[in-house]
Protein backbone atom coordinates (compact mmCIF):
# COMPACT_ATOMS: atom_id res chain seq x y z
CA UNK A 1 0.00 0.00 0.00
CA UNK A 2 1.38 3.42 -0.92
CA UNK A 3 1.77 5.96 1.83
CA UNK A 4 -0.52 9.01 1.85
CA UNK A 5 1.32 12.21 0.97
CA UNK A 6 0.48 15.08 3.28
CA UNK A 7 2.56 18.07 2.17
CA UNK A 8 0.91 21.38 1.34
CA UNK A 9 0.30 22.50 -2.21
CA UNK A 10 1.28 25.85 -3.71
CA UNK A 11 -1.30 27.42 -5.98
CA UNK A 12 -0.70 30.52 -8.03
CA UNK A 13 -3.71 32.74 -8.54
CA UNK A 14 -3.43 35.57 -11.00
CA UNK A 15 -2.18 38.02 -12.12
CA UNK A 16 -4.70 37.33 -14.86
CA UNK A 17 -7.41 35.69 -12.83
CA UNK A 18 -10.90 36.93 -13.68
CA UNK A 19 -11.92 37.57 -10.10
CA UNK A 20 -8.88 39.39 -8.78
CA UNK A 21 -10.28 42.67 -10.10
CA UNK A 22 -7.36 43.51 -12.29
CA UNK A 23 -3.83 42.29 -11.99
CA UNK A 24 -3.38 41.03 -8.45
CA UNK A 25 -1.34 37.90 -7.93
CA UNK A 26 -1.74 35.64 -4.94
CA UNK A 27 0.50 32.69 -4.13
CA UNK A 28 -1.50 30.43 -1.85
CA UNK A 29 -0.27 27.54 0.27
CA UNK A 30 -3.05 25.00 0.61
CA UNK A 31 -3.50 22.17 3.03
CA UNK A 32 -6.28 20.28 1.32
CA UNK A 33 -8.77 23.07 0.73
CA UNK A 34 -7.66 25.17 3.69
CA UNK A 35 -5.44 28.16 3.03
CA UNK A 36 -2.25 28.03 5.10
CA UNK A 37 -0.57 31.17 3.83
CA UNK A 38 -1.01 33.82 1.17
CA UNK A 39 1.57 36.02 -0.50
CA UNK A 40 0.09 38.89 -2.51
CA UNK A 41 2.20 40.43 -5.25
CA UNK A 42 1.27 43.83 -6.63
CA UNK A 43 2.82 46.34 -8.96
CA UNK A 44 1.70 45.00 -12.33
CA UNK A 45 -0.24 48.20 -12.98
CA UNK A 46 2.37 50.65 -11.68
CA UNK A 47 2.41 53.58 -14.05
CA UNK A 48 4.42 56.12 -12.07
CA UNK A 49 1.63 58.68 -11.84
CA UNK A 50 3.22 60.32 -8.80
CA UNK A 51 6.45 60.84 -10.71
CA UNK A 52 4.61 62.17 -13.75
CA UNK A 53 2.68 64.59 -11.56
CA UNK A 54 5.91 66.25 -10.44
CA UNK A 55 6.49 67.42 -13.99
CA UNK A 56 3.00 68.84 -14.51
CA UNK A 57 1.43 72.13 -13.51
CA UNK A 58 -1.00 71.92 -10.61
CA UNK A 59 -4.15 71.99 -12.71
CA UNK A 60 -2.73 69.36 -15.07
CA UNK A 61 -2.39 66.88 -12.19
CA UNK A 62 -6.18 66.57 -11.89
CA UNK A 63 -6.63 64.20 -14.86
CA UNK A 64 -3.64 62.17 -13.68
CA UNK A 65 -4.88 61.53 -10.15
CA UNK A 66 -8.33 60.68 -11.49
CA UNK A 67 -6.81 57.73 -13.26
CA UNK A 68 -5.40 56.22 -10.07
CA UNK A 69 -8.58 54.88 -8.52
CA UNK A 70 -10.56 54.67 -11.72
CA UNK A 71 -13.88 53.97 -10.01
CA UNK A 72 -13.77 57.06 -7.84
CA UNK A 73 -12.33 59.72 -10.09
CA UNK A 74 -14.26 62.55 -8.40
CA UNK A 75 -12.89 61.62 -4.95
CA UNK A 76 -9.34 61.61 -6.27
CA UNK A 77 -9.62 65.00 -7.91
CA UNK A 78 -11.45 66.38 -4.86
CA UNK A 79 -8.67 65.16 -2.53
CA UNK A 80 -6.02 66.79 -4.68
CA UNK A 81 -7.99 70.00 -5.18
CA UNK A 82 -8.67 70.36 -1.44
CA UNK A 83 -5.00 69.92 -0.56
CA UNK A 84 -3.86 72.49 -3.11
CA UNK A 85 -6.62 74.86 -2.04
CA UNK A 86 -5.42 74.46 1.56
CA UNK A 87 -1.94 75.49 0.46
CA UNK A 88 -3.32 78.43 -1.52
CA UNK A 89 -5.59 79.47 1.34
CA UNK A 90 -8.52 79.37 -1.05
CA UNK A 91 -12.19 79.21 -0.03
CA UNK A 92 -14.54 77.93 -2.68
CA UNK A 93 -18.13 79.22 -2.71
CA UNK A 94 -20.94 77.37 -0.95
CA UNK A 95 -22.53 76.32 -4.25
CA UNK A 96 -19.30 74.74 -5.50
CA UNK A 97 -18.98 72.77 -2.27
CA UNK A 98 -22.52 71.46 -2.65
CA UNK A 99 -21.96 70.45 -6.27
CA UNK A 100 -18.77 68.67 -5.23
CA UNK A 101 -20.64 66.79 -2.49
CA UNK A 102 -23.34 65.79 -4.97
CA UNK A 103 -20.83 64.51 -7.52
CA UNK A 104 -18.74 62.62 -4.97
CA UNK A 105 -21.79 60.92 -3.49
CA UNK A 106 -23.03 59.94 -6.97
CA UNK A 107 -19.55 58.56 -7.56
CA UNK A 108 -19.78 56.53 -4.37
CA UNK A 109 -23.03 54.94 -5.56
CA UNK A 110 -21.42 54.29 -8.93
CA UNK A 111 -18.40 52.60 -7.36
CA UNK A 112 -20.52 50.52 -4.98
CA UNK A 113 -22.69 49.39 -7.90
CA UNK A 114 -19.63 48.10 -9.74
CA UNK A 115 -18.44 46.41 -6.56
CA UNK A 116 -21.85 44.84 -5.92
CA UNK A 117 -22.16 43.52 -9.45
CA UNK A 118 -18.71 41.99 -9.65
CA UNK A 119 -18.79 40.65 -6.10
CA UNK A 120 -22.17 39.03 -6.63
CA UNK A 121 -21.11 37.56 -9.94
CA UNK A 122 -18.01 36.00 -8.43
CA UNK A 123 -20.17 34.20 -5.91
CA UNK A 124 -22.43 32.82 -8.62
CA UNK A 125 -25.19 35.45 -8.59
CA UNK A 126 -24.61 36.44 -12.19
CA UNK A 127 -27.82 38.36 -12.79
CA UNK A 128 -27.03 41.09 -10.22
CA UNK A 129 -24.12 42.24 -12.35
CA UNK A 130 -26.42 43.00 -15.27
CA UNK A 131 -28.76 45.02 -13.05
CA UNK A 132 -26.11 47.07 -11.25
CA UNK A 133 -24.29 47.91 -14.46
CA UNK A 134 -27.61 49.03 -15.94
CA UNK A 135 -28.05 51.56 -13.12
CA UNK A 136 -24.39 52.53 -13.14
CA UNK A 137 -24.84 53.57 -16.76
CA UNK A 138 -27.29 56.26 -15.61
CA UNK A 139 -24.69 57.78 -13.29
CA UNK A 140 -22.06 57.67 -16.03
CA UNK A 141 -24.56 59.50 -18.22
CA UNK A 142 -24.58 62.33 -15.66
CA UNK A 143 -20.78 62.48 -15.86
CA UNK A 144 -21.15 62.69 -19.61
CA UNK A 145 -23.68 65.46 -19.26
CA UNK A 146 -21.45 67.67 -17.11
CA UNK A 147 -18.11 66.98 -18.73
CA UNK A 148 -18.50 64.95 -21.90
CA UNK A 149 -16.42 62.23 -20.32
CA UNK A 150 -17.87 59.23 -18.52
CA UNK A 151 -15.10 57.74 -16.42
CA UNK A 152 -12.66 60.62 -15.87
CA UNK A 153 -14.63 63.85 -16.06
CA UNK A 154 -11.91 66.17 -14.60
CA UNK A 155 -14.81 68.37 -13.60
CA UNK A 156 -13.59 69.20 -10.09
CA UNK A 157 -10.66 71.57 -10.48
CA UNK A 158 -8.38 73.46 -8.16
CA UNK A 159 -10.37 76.59 -7.34
CA UNK A 160 -13.79 75.21 -8.14
CA UNK A 161 -15.27 73.43 -11.12
CA UNK A 162 -14.46 73.36 -14.79
CA UNK A 163 -17.59 75.24 -15.79
CA UNK A 164 -21.15 75.77 -14.67
CA UNK A 165 -23.71 72.99 -14.60
CA UNK A 166 -25.35 72.28 -17.96
CA UNK A 167 -29.08 72.93 -18.48
CA UNK A 168 -31.18 69.96 -17.46
CA UNK A 169 -28.72 68.78 -14.82
CA UNK A 170 -31.18 68.90 -11.92
CA UNK A 171 -33.84 66.92 -13.79
CA UNK A 172 -31.31 64.30 -14.89
CA UNK A 173 -29.98 63.79 -11.36
CA UNK A 174 -33.47 63.75 -9.87
CA UNK A 175 -34.55 61.05 -12.32
CA UNK A 176 -31.65 58.84 -11.21
CA UNK A 177 -32.25 59.55 -7.51
CA UNK A 178 -35.93 58.65 -7.86
CA UNK A 179 -35.07 55.41 -9.58
CA UNK A 180 -32.26 54.14 -7.35
CA UNK A 181 -34.01 53.39 -4.01
CA UNK A 182 -36.33 50.88 -5.67
CA UNK A 183 -33.41 49.28 -7.45
CA UNK A 184 -31.45 48.90 -4.23
CA UNK A 185 -34.49 47.12 -2.77
CA UNK A 186 -34.30 44.75 -5.72
CA UNK A 187 -30.61 44.04 -5.13
CA UNK A 188 -31.36 43.29 -1.52
CA UNK A 189 -34.12 40.91 -2.57
CA UNK A 190 -31.60 39.14 -4.78
CA UNK A 191 -28.76 38.88 -2.25
CA UNK A 192 -29.57 39.83 1.33
CA UNK A 193 -32.33 37.25 1.61
CA UNK A 194 -30.60 34.75 -0.64
CA UNK A 195 -29.74 31.62 1.35
CA UNK A 196 -26.78 30.69 -0.87
CA UNK A 197 -25.29 34.19 -0.72
CA UNK A 198 -25.64 34.28 3.06
CA UNK A 199 -24.00 30.89 3.45
CA UNK A 200 -21.09 31.97 1.30
CA UNK A 201 -20.51 35.22 3.17
CA UNK A 202 -21.63 34.87 6.82
CA UNK A 203 -18.61 34.35 9.07
CA UNK A 204 -16.22 34.39 6.09
CA UNK A 205 -13.18 36.63 5.95
CA UNK A 206 -13.55 38.00 9.46
CA UNK A 207 -11.23 40.82 10.56
CA UNK A 208 -11.39 42.26 14.06
CA UNK A 209 -11.72 45.98 14.70
CA UNK A 210 -8.25 46.08 16.29
CA UNK A 211 -6.66 44.41 13.27
CA UNK A 212 -8.56 46.64 10.87
CA UNK A 213 -7.17 49.73 12.62
CA UNK A 214 -3.66 48.34 12.91
CA UNK A 215 -3.68 47.67 9.16
CA UNK A 216 -5.19 51.15 8.55
CA UNK A 217 -8.29 49.83 6.77
CA UNK A 218 -10.29 52.92 7.73
CA UNK A 219 -13.35 52.93 5.52
CA UNK A 220 -16.08 50.39 4.76
CA UNK A 221 -13.87 47.49 5.92
CA UNK A 222 -13.31 48.92 9.41
CA UNK A 223 -16.94 50.01 9.58
CA UNK A 224 -17.97 46.44 8.82
CA UNK A 225 -15.94 45.46 11.90
CA UNK A 226 -17.66 48.06 14.06
CA UNK A 227 -15.35 51.09 13.88
CA UNK A 228 -17.67 54.05 13.39
CA UNK A 229 -15.00 56.23 11.80
CA UNK A 230 -15.91 58.21 8.71
CA UNK A 231 -13.87 61.15 7.43
CA UNK A 232 -17.06 62.99 6.54
CA UNK A 233 -18.08 62.99 10.22
CA UNK A 234 -14.65 63.13 11.90
CA UNK A 235 -12.96 65.75 9.71
CA UNK A 236 -15.74 67.36 7.66
CA UNK A 237 -14.76 68.97 4.37
CA UNK A 238 -16.80 70.68 1.64
CA UNK A 239 -19.53 71.42 4.17
CA UNK A 240 -20.39 67.83 5.14
CA UNK A 241 -21.03 69.04 8.68
CA UNK A 242 -24.19 70.75 7.43
CA UNK A 243 -25.65 67.57 5.94
CA UNK A 244 -27.85 65.08 7.72
CA UNK A 245 -26.66 61.50 7.21
CA UNK A 246 -25.81 58.36 9.17
CA UNK A 247 -22.67 56.24 9.12
CA UNK A 248 -23.69 52.58 8.81
CA UNK A 249 -21.64 50.26 11.00
CA UNK A 250 -21.49 46.46 11.09
CA UNK A 251 -20.69 44.23 14.03
CA UNK A 252 -19.13 40.96 12.91
CA UNK A 253 -16.50 42.13 10.42
CA UNK A 254 -17.25 39.39 7.90
CA UNK A 255 -17.98 39.60 4.18
CA UNK A 256 -21.71 39.86 4.78
CA UNK A 257 -21.38 42.83 7.14
CA UNK A 258 -19.14 44.64 4.71
CA UNK A 259 -21.82 44.00 2.08
CA UNK A 260 -24.55 45.42 4.34
CA UNK A 261 -22.43 48.48 5.18
CA UNK A 262 -21.96 49.30 1.50
CA UNK A 263 -25.63 48.76 0.68
CA UNK A 264 -26.60 51.15 3.48
CA UNK A 265 -23.95 53.61 2.33
CA UNK A 266 -25.64 53.75 -1.05
CA UNK A 267 -28.92 54.69 0.66
CA UNK A 268 -27.17 57.38 2.72
CA UNK A 269 -25.52 58.69 -0.42
CA UNK A 270 -28.90 59.02 -2.11
CA UNK A 271 -30.13 61.03 0.89
CA UNK A 272 -27.01 63.22 0.71
CA UNK A 273 -27.50 63.76 -3.02
CA UNK A 274 -31.10 64.83 -2.47
CA UNK A 275 -30.05 67.37 0.18
CA UNK A 276 -27.27 68.71 -2.03
CA UNK A 277 -29.54 68.96 -5.05
CA UNK A 278 -32.03 71.03 -3.05
CA UNK A 279 -29.29 73.49 -2.14
CA UNK A 280 -27.79 73.97 -5.59
CA UNK A 281 -29.37 76.80 -7.58
CA UNK A 282 -29.42 75.99 -11.31
CA UNK A 283 -27.22 78.99 -12.11
CA UNK A 284 -24.57 80.61 -9.98
CA UNK A 285 -20.92 80.65 -9.01
CA UNK A 286 -18.92 77.67 -10.20
CA UNK A 287 -15.43 78.71 -9.10
CA UNK A 288 -13.72 80.79 -6.47
CA UNK A 289 -13.31 84.48 -7.14
CA UNK A 290 -9.54 84.30 -7.30
CA UNK A 291 -7.77 85.66 -10.37
CA UNK A 292 -4.58 83.74 -9.49
CA UNK A 293 -6.19 80.38 -10.18
CA UNK A 294 -9.47 80.81 -12.03
CA UNK A 295 -9.36 82.22 -15.56
CA UNK A 296 -11.78 85.04 -16.37
CA UNK A 297 -15.02 84.26 -18.24
CA UNK A 298 -14.67 83.85 -21.98
CA UNK A 299 -16.70 86.93 -22.97
CA UNK A 300 -14.26 89.11 -21.01
CA UNK A 301 -11.26 87.30 -22.54
CA UNK A 302 -12.53 88.20 -26.00
CA UNK A 303 -13.10 91.86 -25.19
CA UNK A 304 -10.58 93.00 -22.52
CA UNK A 305 -6.82 92.97 -22.79
CA UNK A 306 -6.18 92.33 -19.07
CA UNK A 307 -8.51 89.36 -19.09
CA UNK A 308 -6.78 87.96 -22.15
CA UNK A 309 -3.37 88.28 -20.48
CA UNK A 310 -4.64 86.65 -17.33
CA UNK A 311 -6.21 83.82 -19.30
CA UNK A 312 -2.98 83.30 -21.22
CA UNK A 313 -0.87 83.28 -18.05
CA UNK A 314 -3.04 80.73 -16.29
CA UNK A 315 -3.09 78.35 -19.23
CA UNK A 316 0.57 78.70 -20.21
CA UNK A 317 2.37 79.02 -16.87
CA UNK A 318 -0.22 77.79 -14.42
CA UNK A 319 -0.28 79.34 -10.97
CA UNK A 320 2.22 79.47 -8.16
CA UNK A 321 1.46 77.69 -4.90
CA UNK A 322 3.18 78.91 -1.71
CA UNK A 323 5.73 76.49 -0.23
CA UNK A 324 4.36 74.04 2.29
CA UNK A 325 2.66 70.72 2.63
CA UNK A 326 -0.96 69.69 3.00
CA UNK A 327 -2.95 66.51 3.37
CA UNK A 328 -6.71 66.86 3.37
CA UNK A 329 -8.46 63.51 3.80
CA UNK A 330 -11.68 62.74 1.98
CA UNK A 331 -13.94 59.72 2.31
CA UNK A 332 -13.71 57.78 -0.92
CA UNK A 333 -15.78 54.70 -1.77
CA UNK A 334 -12.97 52.47 -0.54
CA UNK A 335 -12.11 54.40 2.57
CA UNK A 336 -9.95 57.35 3.44
CA UNK A 337 -8.51 58.94 0.33
CA UNK A 338 -6.39 61.97 0.42
CA UNK A 339 -3.58 63.62 -1.37
CA UNK A 340 -0.37 64.71 0.32
CA UNK A 341 0.88 67.64 -1.73
CA UNK A 342 4.22 69.33 -1.17
CA UNK A 343 4.98 72.59 -2.93
CA UNK A 344 8.35 74.32 -3.17
CA UNK A 345 6.74 77.59 -4.20
CA UNK A 346 6.71 76.88 -7.92
CA UNK A 347 3.98 76.18 -10.44
CA UNK A 348 4.47 72.42 -10.30
CA UNK A 349 4.01 70.17 -7.27
CA UNK A 350 7.23 68.98 -5.64
CA UNK A 351 5.60 65.78 -4.44
CA UNK A 352 2.15 64.25 -4.85
CA UNK A 353 1.20 61.19 -2.84
CA UNK A 354 -2.25 59.69 -2.94
CA UNK A 355 -3.26 57.56 0.01
CA UNK A 356 -4.24 54.20 -1.36
CA UNK A 357 -6.90 52.35 0.67
CA UNK A 358 -6.84 49.42 -1.76
CA UNK A 359 -3.13 48.79 -1.27
CA UNK A 360 -3.55 48.62 2.49
CA UNK A 361 -6.48 46.24 2.02
CA UNK A 362 -4.27 43.94 -0.07
CA UNK A 363 -1.66 44.02 2.68
CA UNK A 364 -4.22 42.76 5.21
CA UNK A 365 -5.58 40.02 2.94
CA UNK A 366 -3.81 37.28 4.88
CA UNK A 367 -5.69 38.25 8.04
CA UNK A 368 -8.96 37.49 6.27
CA UNK A 369 -7.94 34.54 4.09
CA UNK A 370 -5.59 32.33 6.12
CA UNK A 371 -7.45 29.54 7.87
CA UNK A 372 -10.40 29.74 5.50
CA UNK A 373 -11.29 27.68 2.46
CA UNK A 374 -9.87 28.37 -0.98
CA UNK A 375 -13.37 29.01 -2.36
CA UNK A 376 -13.76 31.83 0.16
CA UNK A 377 -10.68 33.64 -1.16
CA UNK A 378 -12.85 34.91 -4.01
CA UNK A 379 -15.53 36.12 -1.61
CA UNK A 380 -12.95 37.97 0.50
CA UNK A 381 -11.20 39.66 -2.43
CA UNK A 382 -14.58 40.80 -3.67
CA UNK A 383 -15.55 42.13 -0.26
CA UNK A 384 -12.49 44.34 0.24
CA UNK A 385 -13.27 46.02 -3.11
CA UNK A 386 -9.78 46.60 -4.42
CA UNK A 387 -9.15 48.69 -7.50
CA UNK A 388 -5.76 47.79 -8.86
CA UNK A 389 -5.23 51.20 -10.39
CA UNK A 390 -5.35 52.55 -6.86
CA UNK A 391 -3.09 49.79 -5.47
CA UNK A 392 -0.28 50.29 -7.96
CA UNK A 393 -0.75 53.92 -9.03
CA UNK B 1 -7.99 68.87 17.53
CA UNK B 2 -5.00 69.51 19.83
CA UNK B 3 -2.23 71.63 18.36
CA UNK B 4 1.37 70.54 17.87
CA UNK B 5 2.65 72.25 21.02
CA UNK B 6 0.14 70.38 23.21
CA UNK B 7 1.11 67.05 21.67
CA UNK B 8 4.81 67.83 22.10
CA UNK B 9 4.17 68.62 25.78
CA UNK B 10 2.24 65.37 26.28
CA UNK B 11 4.89 63.38 24.48
CA UNK B 12 7.97 64.87 26.15
CA UNK B 13 8.02 62.62 29.28
CA UNK B 14 7.90 59.47 27.12
CA UNK B 15 10.97 60.41 25.08
CA UNK B 16 13.37 62.14 27.48
CA UNK B 17 16.03 64.25 25.86
CA UNK B 18 14.42 64.30 22.43
CA UNK B 19 14.21 67.57 20.53
CA UNK B 20 10.66 67.61 19.24
CA UNK B 21 9.92 70.59 17.04
CA UNK B 22 6.68 72.03 15.80
CA UNK B 23 6.69 71.57 12.02
CA UNK B 24 4.48 74.67 11.45
CA UNK B 25 2.14 73.14 8.90
CA UNK B 26 -1.12 74.85 7.98
CA UNK B 27 -3.41 71.86 7.67
CA UNK B 28 -2.70 69.66 10.69
CA UNK B 29 -0.32 69.49 13.68
CA UNK B 30 3.14 68.46 12.58
CA UNK B 31 6.07 67.33 14.71
CA UNK B 32 9.65 66.86 13.61
CA UNK B 33 11.12 63.88 15.43
CA UNK B 34 14.81 62.92 15.57
CA UNK B 35 15.42 59.52 14.07
CA UNK B 36 16.74 57.85 17.23
CA UNK B 37 13.59 58.78 19.17
CA UNK B 38 11.12 57.76 16.48
CA UNK B 39 10.06 54.34 17.75
CA UNK B 40 9.60 55.31 21.44
CA UNK B 41 7.70 58.40 20.33
CA UNK B 42 5.42 56.35 18.08
CA UNK B 43 4.79 53.82 20.83
CA UNK B 44 3.85 56.61 23.22
CA UNK B 45 1.63 58.26 20.61
CA UNK B 46 -0.22 54.98 20.15
CA UNK B 47 -0.59 53.92 23.78
CA UNK B 48 -0.61 57.05 25.92
CA UNK B 49 -4.08 58.01 27.16
CA UNK B 50 -5.10 61.33 25.67
CA UNK B 51 -3.14 60.67 22.48
CA UNK B 52 -4.13 57.20 21.21
CA UNK B 53 -3.09 57.51 17.61
CA UNK B 54 -4.24 54.01 16.73
CA UNK B 55 -3.86 54.24 12.93
CA UNK B 56 -0.85 54.89 10.75
CA UNK B 57 -2.99 56.17 7.91
CA UNK B 58 -0.28 56.83 5.38
CA UNK B 59 3.41 57.18 5.03
CA UNK B 60 5.66 58.57 2.37
CA UNK B 61 8.89 60.43 1.80
CA UNK B 62 9.93 63.67 0.16
CA UNK B 63 13.22 64.10 -1.66
CA UNK B 64 14.58 67.64 -1.20
CA UNK B 65 17.51 67.10 -3.55
CA UNK B 66 19.81 68.99 -3.97
CA UNK B 67 18.95 70.48 -0.56
CA UNK B 68 20.06 69.07 2.77
CA UNK B 69 18.80 67.20 4.76
CA UNK B 70 17.83 65.41 1.63
CA UNK B 71 14.99 63.09 2.69
CA UNK B 72 11.97 63.65 4.86
CA UNK B 73 10.06 60.55 5.88
CA UNK B 74 6.47 61.59 6.60
CA UNK B 75 4.03 59.65 8.77
CA UNK B 76 0.33 60.53 8.83
CA UNK B 77 -1.20 59.37 12.09
CA UNK B 78 -4.88 59.23 12.92
CA UNK B 79 -6.73 58.81 16.17
CA UNK B 80 -10.16 57.39 15.42
CA UNK B 81 -11.42 57.87 18.97
CA UNK B 82 -10.58 61.57 19.47
CA UNK B 83 -10.69 62.17 16.39
CA UNK B 84 -7.36 63.81 15.71
CA UNK B 85 -4.61 63.78 13.13
CA UNK B 86 -0.88 64.25 13.44
CA UNK B 87 1.99 64.34 11.00
CA UNK B 88 5.44 63.14 12.02
CA UNK B 89 8.50 64.04 10.03
CA UNK B 90 11.97 62.57 10.20
CA UNK B 91 14.75 64.36 8.34
CA UNK B 92 17.58 62.26 6.87
CA UNK B 93 20.92 63.13 5.38
CA UNK B 94 21.90 62.15 1.87
CA UNK B 95 24.53 59.60 2.87
CA UNK B 96 22.71 58.15 5.82
CA UNK B 97 19.14 57.40 4.70
CA UNK B 98 18.27 54.96 7.47
CA UNK B 99 15.21 54.99 9.73
CA UNK B 100 14.16 52.43 12.34
CA UNK B 101 11.03 50.58 11.33
CA UNK B 102 7.68 51.27 13.04
CA UNK B 103 6.28 47.96 11.90
CA UNK B 104 6.20 46.83 15.53
CA UNK B 105 3.87 49.70 16.37
CA UNK B 106 1.45 49.66 13.44
CA UNK B 107 1.09 46.66 11.10
CA UNK B 108 0.23 48.92 8.17
CA UNK B 109 3.84 50.13 8.11
CA UNK B 110 4.89 46.83 6.48
CA UNK B 111 3.99 47.66 2.89
CA UNK B 112 4.17 51.43 3.32
CA UNK B 113 7.84 51.16 4.32
CA UNK B 114 8.48 48.75 1.48
CA UNK B 115 6.99 51.29 -0.92
CA UNK B 116 9.17 54.10 0.42
CA UNK B 117 12.26 51.92 0.16
CA UNK B 118 11.29 50.89 -3.36
CA UNK B 119 10.68 54.41 -4.64
CA UNK B 120 13.15 56.46 -2.56
CA UNK B 121 15.81 54.04 -1.34
CA UNK B 122 15.32 54.94 2.30
CA UNK B 123 16.31 51.90 4.39
CA UNK B 124 14.10 50.85 7.28
CA UNK B 125 16.30 49.10 9.85
CA UNK B 126 14.77 46.01 11.37
CA UNK B 127 11.94 45.77 8.84
CA UNK B 128 12.76 42.16 7.98
CA UNK B 129 11.02 42.05 4.61
CA UNK B 130 12.36 45.05 2.71
CA UNK B 131 11.67 44.00 -0.87
CA UNK B 132 10.49 46.01 -3.85
CA UNK B 133 6.74 46.51 -3.83
CA UNK B 134 5.69 48.40 -6.96
CA UNK B 135 8.75 48.18 -9.22
CA UNK B 136 9.96 44.88 -10.69
CA UNK B 137 12.33 42.90 -8.47
CA UNK B 138 15.31 43.39 -10.80
CA UNK B 139 14.88 47.17 -11.17
CA UNK B 140 17.89 49.44 -10.72
CA UNK B 141 17.56 52.66 -8.77
CA UNK B 142 14.73 54.37 -6.93
CA UNK B 143 12.46 56.23 -9.33
CA UNK B 144 10.94 58.91 -7.09
CA UNK B 145 14.35 60.35 -6.23
CA UNK B 146 14.76 63.73 -7.83
CA UNK B 147 18.09 62.82 -9.44
CA UNK B 148 16.64 59.73 -11.07
CA UNK B 149 16.95 60.08 -14.85
CA UNK B 150 13.38 60.37 -16.04
CA UNK B 151 13.61 60.02 -19.78
CA UNK B 152 16.12 57.26 -20.39
CA UNK B 153 16.73 56.35 -23.98
CA UNK B 154 17.34 52.62 -23.85
CA UNK B 155 19.36 51.12 -26.68
CA UNK B 156 16.92 49.07 -28.73
CA UNK B 157 17.61 45.39 -28.44
CA UNK B 158 18.64 43.99 -31.82
CA UNK B 159 18.45 40.36 -32.65
CA UNK B 160 20.78 39.43 -35.51
CA UNK B 161 18.91 37.59 -38.23
CA UNK B 162 19.81 33.97 -38.74
CA UNK B 163 22.93 33.88 -40.90
CA UNK B 164 22.56 31.23 -43.58
CA UNK B 165 24.30 31.13 -46.93
CA UNK B 166 22.39 30.27 -50.05
CA UNK B 167 24.11 26.89 -50.30
CA UNK B 168 23.14 26.03 -46.69
CA UNK B 169 19.58 27.14 -47.35
CA UNK B 170 19.21 24.82 -50.32
CA UNK B 171 20.95 22.00 -48.45
CA UNK B 172 18.42 22.31 -45.61
CA UNK B 173 15.50 22.17 -48.01
CA UNK B 174 17.00 19.15 -49.70
CA UNK B 175 17.49 17.46 -46.32
CA UNK B 176 13.91 18.21 -45.38
CA UNK B 177 12.70 16.75 -48.64
CA UNK B 178 14.59 13.49 -48.20
CA UNK B 179 13.31 13.09 -44.64
CA UNK B 180 9.68 13.61 -45.58
CA UNK B 181 9.98 11.88 -48.91
CA UNK B 182 9.19 14.68 -51.31
CA UNK B 183 7.57 18.12 -50.95
CA UNK B 184 3.91 18.76 -50.56
CA UNK B 185 3.84 20.25 -54.04
CA UNK B 186 4.91 17.04 -55.64
CA UNK B 187 2.32 15.07 -53.72
CA UNK B 188 -0.33 17.43 -54.96
CA UNK B 189 0.77 16.89 -58.53
CA UNK B 190 0.70 13.14 -58.12
CA UNK B 191 -2.87 13.27 -56.89
CA UNK B 192 -3.90 15.34 -59.86
CA UNK B 193 -2.19 13.01 -62.29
Amino acid sequence: MTELRTETMTVNMGPQHPSTHGVLRLVLQLDGETVVSVQPTIGYLHTGIEKTAEAKKFQQVIPLVERMDYLSSHSNSLGFALSVEALLGLEVPRRVQDIRVLLVELQRINSHLVWLGTHGMELGAVSIMLYTFRERELILDINELIAGFRMFPSYIRVGGLREDLPPGFHEAVRRVLDLLPGKIEEYEDLLTKNAIYRKRTRGVGVISAADALSYALVGPIARGSGVAYDVRKAFPYSGYETYDFQVPVGTRGDVFDRYLVRIEEMRESIALCRQALERIPPRGEWAADDPRVVPPPKDRVYTEMEALIQHFLIYSQGFVVPPGEAYVPVEGPRGEHGCYVVSDGGNRPWRVKMRSPSMLACQALHKMIVGGMIADVIAVIGSIDVVMGDVDR
Amino acid sequence: MPDAAAIVAALAPAVPGARLEDGQALDQPTIVVPREHLVPACRALRDQPGLRFDVLADMTAVDRWPGEPRFEVVYHLLSTSAPARLRLEVALDRDDAHVPTVRGVWESAGWLEREVWDLFGVVFDGHGDLRRLLMPEDWDGHPLRKDYPVQIRMKPKVYAPLQVTEAEFHAQIEKDRTVRGGTGLERGREKKG
